[in-house]
């Protein structure tokens, strides 16, 4: 009988020490979670598509309410998000700039040449193992697997004719895409952009020649031409620098390959 | 010292928890998809195994096998499962807490694992293979952080192999789970090749 007793001493007392133990230790261990944080959260879009660079919305809204993160660093929401956030920590929002993503490759089906007909998984990344990285002759094209297309959580890209295309007005600048691509000719470009580089071959021009129809060849024509120091080439590619360009339109009309577009155009 | 390492040795491979003893499969098919996530679990698992394995021998050696009562002739040990629960889970309680307070990378890191370790049976089943085998206090924290080690082995080559399988062309009938079991299954006798070493 004393055993008996005693084993349910023995666990009485085991339960309530933990009891009184976590009681005591959740009450000194408690972490204040700020009443601005929980707000905020509550104004974010809640995709958790880690966008602003931090693990999911619960992460911007800590920063925020800590000062380390601007009150327009959510790209989704926009300046509505940023406005409310603003009322909460009491800041007036400024007008960020926005931003979509770009797929800087012309190369669909018409143009672009193949090396040999690809069947098989339907996967970008997968095309690391397939010989030549892809059926593509140029390297750097866009293989339109869709991989993009799987990662957008907004369903804003979708493959035309072999290229993936964004669709400006879905598109919150997210960066899932922008991480998905294999071949990295997906970026963020300002949405006011007006003139565009639809390439990213920094193969010699003759090379481009032989493997797409719509390749920068790397001339320069554009760089010469361009009045405002605004385009350059980098490594045999053009690239436009958005905060100098005028859209003057010189460098898409002097471009031989016509691969330097009006935006609305691509 | 020799004993200790044939221990270490003994339970991080040769008796792999996942591969040879078959617990803690929950973990180990269901967090095994990527090998960062699967690190962070092993991660998790050795910090509270080995804590672990330290209170519960110090419990068992004070409180339910102790010599007073035992020379009385009352004997607390079959009690031993239901307070190493109770330990267990109010361990894992503590760890997330001092963690979330002390820890914040860590816990972050850590994430969603540390609160799944609760019903994690490799946890309580190496606290109740230390009394089975007559562990001491020493012997048992080699043992659990030993033990710990091996699944932390297993479970990162297991997501490494998945990440491996996800561009493999698997018939219908073999996709999803049932391909993991196979893999399982042929880990489980490739870590055979072990057996008989010690």
């Amino acid at each position: 009988m004393l055993g008996v007793i005693l084993a349910a001493v023995v666990v009485g007392c085991v339960g309530i020490f933990i009891g009184f133990f976590l009681g005591i230790a959740g009450d000194k261990l408690a972490v204040e979670v700020d009443e601005k944080e929980e707000a905020i959260l509550g104004v974010l879009p809640g995709n958790n598509c880690g966008g602003c660079g931090y693990a999911g919305c619960s992460g911007l809204a800590a920063a925020i309410a800590k000062g380390e993160a601007p009150i327009n660093q959510c790209p989704v929401g926009g300046d509505p998000v940023a406005n409310q956030i603003g009322d909460i920590m009491g800041i007036k929002a400024e007008a960020g700039s926005k931003k979509v993503a770009f797929v800087h490759c012309a190369g669909s089906a018409d143009v672009a040449k193949n090396k040999y007909e690809y069947s098989g998984i339907e996967d970008c990344s997968a095309m690391a193992y397939v010989p030549g990285a892809g059926p593509k002759t140029c390297k750097y094209g866009c293989l339109g697997y869709g991989s993009c297309v799987k990662a957008c959580p907004f369903d804003a890209i979708h493959i035309v004719d072999g290229v993936a295309k964004v669709d400006r007005e879905a598109c919150k600048a997210c960066g899932k895409c922008i991480a998905a691509c294999p071949k990295k000719l997906i970026d963020l470009v300002p949405y006011d952009a007006q003139y565009i580089v639809k390439c990213t071959s920094k193969d010699k021009g003759k090379v481009v020649m032989d493997s797409c129809g719509a390749g920068c060849i790397g001339c320069g024509l554009c760089q010469k031409n361009c009045e405002h120091d605004a385009i350059h080439m980098v490594d045999n590619i053009a690239s436009i620098d958005y905060d100098k360009c005028t859209h003057c339109g010189l460098c898409a009309t002097k471009c031989p390959k016509k691969i330097i577009k009006m935006i609305y155009e691509t | 010292m020799k004993e200790l390492l044939l221990i270490a040795v003994g339970s991080a491979i040769v008796n792999n928890v996942v591969l040879s003893q078959f617990l803690g499969i929950c973990p180990f098919l269901g967090v095994s998809k990527k090998t960062e996530t699967a690190a962070g679990m092993g991660g998790a698992v050795i910090f509270v195994i080995t804590l672990s394995s330290f209170v519960t021998a110090v419990i068992y050696k004070f409180i339910l096998a102790n010599t007073y009562l035992l020379n009385k002739g009352i004997d607390l040990t079959y009690l031993k499962t239901i307070v190493y629960i109770l330990v267990i889970a109010c361990l894992v309680q503590f760890v997330e807490m001092f963690l979330k307070k002390k820890m914040p990378p860590l816990y972050e890191s850590l994430g969603v694992f540390l609160p799944l370790i609760t019903t994690n049976c490799a946890v309580l089943g190496v606290a109740l293979t230390n009394v089975t085998k007559e562990y001491g206090i020493l012997e048992s924290v080699v043992n659990g952080l030993a033990t710990a080690i091996g699944f932390f082995i297993a479970i990162v080559i297991m997501a490494g192999i998945r990440e491996k399988i996800e561009y493999n062309d698997i018939p219908k009938t073999f996709q999803g789970t049932a391909i993991v079991l196979i893999t399982a299954a042929l880990m489980s006798i490739a870590f055979m090749g072990f057996s008989g070493m010690i």
